[in-house]
């Protein structure tokens, strides 16, 4: 039996081959992503409205830089991989969708490692 | 096979408007995502206060001020909501996914709790950061 459209047989794009990676990815973060939020959230609210040398010490500690890097790194593909379905589902028109997607993926990426080298930095000048 | 019946079917967001009567467990499901994209913002927010510490204590003291600001404030009560409320239904969604809880009264049971729970924790979350 064929499951294939019309519309992917003339496109002639058949299968994406990525199978449920995005599914289990969504999945495999938002697990990584519980522990890891229970982790950060105290000692990142506690920082906000503190003086400088109090946020400062608090990601010196190796434990908390640690678990801050893991958490926006986790944290902003777990919000690619969300923004990419509600971006599939609502936005019909092809070419704006695609650049959805790229602002996306470009923007994502790039608040992550932004975060990751500021983290960094503050743990290693400290 | 797969061509049968395209077209008459409603699209994304079919959950609003005629085709479906809006309950406790869809209301909840549309909030899992409007929560994930407003912490979009809270992450581009975390990220900038982690900037304003990298670049010194001047750029700290903008970027904190704003933060902690009364609508830095509510933007962050907000986000420690979203955060809890979406974590506990995250979690809810990973149980589903085993095939468990997928009842009509355990969905309304959980759903209820996830909320009460949503509460309870980001107040407490908000006492312990002072």
């Amino acid at each position: 039996m064929n499951f294939r459209t019309d519309r992917q047989r003339v496109q002639g794009l058949g299968s994406a081959k990525e199978g449920t990676g995005h599914f289990w990815q969504q999945r495999v973060t938002a697990i990584a992503l519980v522990p890891l939020a229970l982790l950060f959230i105290l000692p990142y609210a506690r920082s906000l409205g503190a003086d400088f040398a109090t946020a400062q010490e608090t990601y010196a500690s190796p434990f908390n830089a640690i678990v801050a890097i893991l958490f926006i790194l986790t944290a902003f593909r777990h919000l690619q991989l969300g923004l990419q379905v509600v971006i599939e589902d609502y936005i019909q028109n092809h070419g704006t969708r695609t650049v959805c997607l790229l602002i996306n993926t470009l923007l994502t990426t790039a608040f992550a490692l932004a975060g990751v080298f500021a983290i960094a930095k503050v743990a290693f000048s400290a | 096979m797969a061509d049968v019946n395209r077209g008459n079917r409603p699209l994304s967001p079919f959950m609003l408007g005629k085709d479906y009567r809006l309950q406790l467990n869809s209301a909840l499901s549309l909030a899992h995502r409007i929560t994930g994209i407003g912490m979009a913002l809270a992450a581009v927010m975390t990220v900038f206060w982690f900037l304003g510490l990298a670049y010194g204590p001047e750029s700290f003291r903008t970027v904190d001020d704003l933060v902690t600001s009364w609508i830095g404030g509510l933007v962050l009560l907000g986000s420690v909501a979203a955060l809890w409320f979406h974590l506990l239904n995250g979690v809810r969604h990973l149980v589903w996914d085993t095939g468990h809880g997928l009842e009509i009264e355990q969905t309304d049971l959980s759903g209820k709790a996830i909320l009460a729970a949503t509460a309870v924790l980001t107040l407490l979350t908000w006492i312990l950061s002072y």
